[in-house]
């Protein structure tokens, strides 16, 4: 009779805007962008669009697209979400190599290091692994089934992550905590070991990033959430190094911040071999640039880079070695009231160099559409077209920062309120 | 403080909280998202409020000392009161989902601490769903004892991931509990008896006590006395099933 949140929200058969996202191939050899279930891949180095190779027919995906990401040696690509399934890809030849059904929709995926397990959360807070020995891609697309590898208890898993030396994975929720696990030399027995809690967000957590260097190769967590801040930490002890807010920054900028939810972080991206983090803040047209400082441990705005004249406010971030670029797209899919059912934009912003801001020659700029690799060839294929609507984004955005509240934040109901609630309760009037 | 007198809800010639004013549902659905404060980690927990005799907040030198037992599903708190008296110098934790029943035990726990000066000071009880926020009021194998006394059992299959042992659980259980430490389960319920045993089993970072453990442990006989449910459960000439295990370093 009781029921929970999370299983009414399971049965609600609401159409939720999901927010497109953006991947980048390691050594750029090629862009993906998802909008809606929609499964869309640039290829840089041959310049030109992919086709994907997928026996399960035309549409891989039936359902929105919740998590897409390369793994670390460009090899895998996987992509996973509301339609319950996770599909495992080769990177060069675009084949789907392996299909995971999983029993709730995905919210969050990761690849070892060394490519050889894939695992994926499902909206129940379990975490899954996939052991991919023994699959050459030789044959056509292989079916595997996962096991259970953690588990943050009912909560929404809102980030998973390993860690730059292979030996833990960490996984963020809903509840504010970030736990960091022991990747196990037998990963389908489960992870039981826990190496820490990272504690001290105060709102759901939103994405997490690892800043990496040659002088720290281990490299150092940060992460994002709700409550308007970026945290460092020590994921070894779970310790808190430094908290980054970003709220006053942003509030210079606009003006308009009385509403909720105002300064969400809603993706982070560490810049390869620069000491940078770029974030994605729920109303901040552009992105926010932290320094981090590793020696002293410590976090701080930097600048933000403006995207003039544009509306953008991305909802996905992503960058690649060597190349000084930083990716990002703005879009949603299932946005009501409009007739295009998905609409997407992709900007670039360059110039970061292997150094930090401070010794930067060129302040980094975006790129104009014409500058971008690949061109309008990319824009037409990412975005679907090479011109958006701007209304539409205003719309996007605010259809976004909705959907975002309602799945992460914790409604907090009066006792009046939360007892008018109990005696109205769908379920139980249908037993009457 | 205590008002004897006056406190209707309060027995007059014990000037303990009388049960029948904090009746509560009979089960709360950890499940569902509830509205207590949350400490945001274990570091952010007063436990001056918990423990006054310890924790004097004048002084300026703060007491090292750490919660070490944590009684998970404390109930009416029957355990802890026995406890208390039996490890004074131990510092210990109901957890408990219940709104009313938690009352009932700070209420019980302050009238035992009136009428009898100086002791039951190193008990406490807070009210928070075990199954989410564990993390955050322990540190890293900050417990030496953690006991489930008659949890709910939750019988029906899709219902037992609400159940408050299960293989995942035991990773947070084993992350809080150092190395040596004990956990005590007991239920009148066998198929919920055996799933906890199994449960513990399969994890790596725990092993059974051996029969001889047992005999010597003075906690183990408290298991089926001490609670209200281990009471009831007795009275009525009800068997039980316990499964007392330790934390171990995994074998990797
Ligand atoms: C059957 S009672 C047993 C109480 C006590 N241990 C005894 O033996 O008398 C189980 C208790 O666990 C509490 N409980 C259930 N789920 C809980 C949770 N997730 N966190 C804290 N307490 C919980 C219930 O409210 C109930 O009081």
């Amino acid at each position: 009779m009781e029921d929970n949140q999370i299983e009414d929200g399971e049965k609600n058969t609401n159409v939720e805007v999901a927010p497109a996202l953006i991947s980048v191939h390691p050594t750029q050899n090629s862009v993906a962008v998802a909008v809606g279930s929609d499964l869309r891949v640039y290829d840089l180095l041959g310049d030109c669009a992919v086709s994907l190779v997928d026996d399960s027919g035309a549409t891989s995906h039936k359902d929105s697209i919740r998590a897409i990401r390369y793994g670390a040696n460009g090899k895998l690509f996987v992509s996973a979400g509301d339609d319950k399934v996770v599909k495992i890809w080769f990177a060069e030849s675009w084949q789907c190599i392996c299909t995971v059904i999983s029993e709730k929709r995905v919210s969050a995926v990761a690849i070892s290091n060394d490519g050889q397990h894939v695992c994926f959360a499902d909206k129940f807070g379990v975490v899954w692994v996939v052991d991919l020995h023994g699959i050459d891609g030789s044959e056509a697309s292989v079916s595997k089934t996962a096991a259970p590898l953690l588990a943050h208890y009912c909560s929404i898993i809102t980030g998973l992550e390993f860690s730059p030396d292979g030996q833990y994975v960490v996984s963020a929720d809903r509840d504010f905590k970030i736990r960091v696990t022991i990747f196990p030399k037998k990963p389908l027995d489960g992870a039981h070991e826990i190496q820490s809690f990272c504690l001290g967000h105060t709102e759901f957590v939103s994405c997490l990033a690892f800043v990496i260097t040659l002088d720290y190769p281990q490299g150092f967590l940060v992460s994002g959430s709700g409550d308007s801040t970026v945290r460092l930490w020590d994921i070894t002890s779970g310790s808190l190094l430094d908290t980054c807010e970003v709220a006053a920054k942003v509030g210079h900028l606009e003006s308009n911040g009385s509403d909720e939810g105002y300064s969400t972080i809603t993706d982070l991206c560490a810049i390869p071999d620069t000491t940078l983090v770029a974030a994605a803040i729920q109303s901040l047209q552009g992105v926010m640039l932290l320094s981090c400082n590793l020696s002293t441990k410590t976090l701080s705005v930097a600048k933000v880079i403006s995207i003039k004249g544009e509306n953008v406010i991305p909802t996905s971030l992503a960058s690649s070695s060597c190349t000084g670029l930083l990716w990002m797209v703005t879009g949603v899919s299932n946005l009501p009231g409009f007739d295009c059912p998905s609409v997407s934009r992709v900007k670039v912003i360059s110039g970061f160099n292997k150094s930090s801001l401070d010794s930067l020659e060129h302040e980094p700029l975006p790129l104009e559409d014409n500058d971008i690799l690949g061109g309008t060839k990319l824009l037409e294929k990412l975005q679907g077209s090479v011109t958006v609507d701007e209304k539409v984004f205003t719309a996007a955005a605010e259809a976004l920062k909705a959907a975002m509240c309602n799945l992460l934040i914790k409604k907090q109901y009066s006792v009046e309120k939360r007892e008018f609630r109990k005696r109205t309760r769908n379920d139980r009037k249908t037993k009457q | 403080m205590l008002e004897k007198e006056s406190n209707p809800t309060h027995s007059k010639s014990t000037g303990l909280p009388r049960k029948r004013f904090y009746r509560a549902r009979a089960h709360s659905n950890p499940l569902s998202d509830s509205h207590f404060p949350v400490p945001v980690s274990p570091s952010h927990v007063d436990f001056s409020l918990h423990y006054p005799q310890f924790f004097p907040s004048s002084s300026e030198v703060s007491c090292s000392k750490k919660i070490q037992f944590a009684d998970i599903g404390c109930g009416f708190g029957g355990l802890l009161i026995s406890l208390s008296t039996l490890f004074p110098e131990t510092l210990m934790i109901g957890m408990e989902l219940r709104d009313k029943v938690t009352e009932y035990v700070k209420e019980r726990i302050l009238a035992l601490r009136g009428s009898n000066p100086g002791q039951y000071q190193n008990v406490s009880v807070v009210r928070t769903n075990s199954m989410k926020y564990i993390p955050n009021y322990f540190e890293k194998g900050q417990l030496t004892k953690m006991f489930f006394l008659f949890p709910d059992p939750h019988f029906k299959e899709k219902n037992h991931r609400r159940r408050v042992i299960s293989l995942h659980l035991l990773d947070e259980y084993a992350y809080v509990l150092g190395v040596g430490g004990i956990i005590y389960t007991i239920t009148d319920v066998e198929e919920l008896g055996d799933w906890m045993k199994s449960c513990l089993e399969s994890h790596p970072m725990f092993e059974a006590l051996k029969k001889e453990e047992l005999e010597a442990d003075p906690v183990v006989k408290l298991l089926c006395s001490a609670t209200e449910e281990g009471q009831k459960v007795a009275r009525n000439g009800g068997q039980t099933f316990q499964a007392v295990f330790r934390r171990i370093v995994p074998t990797s």
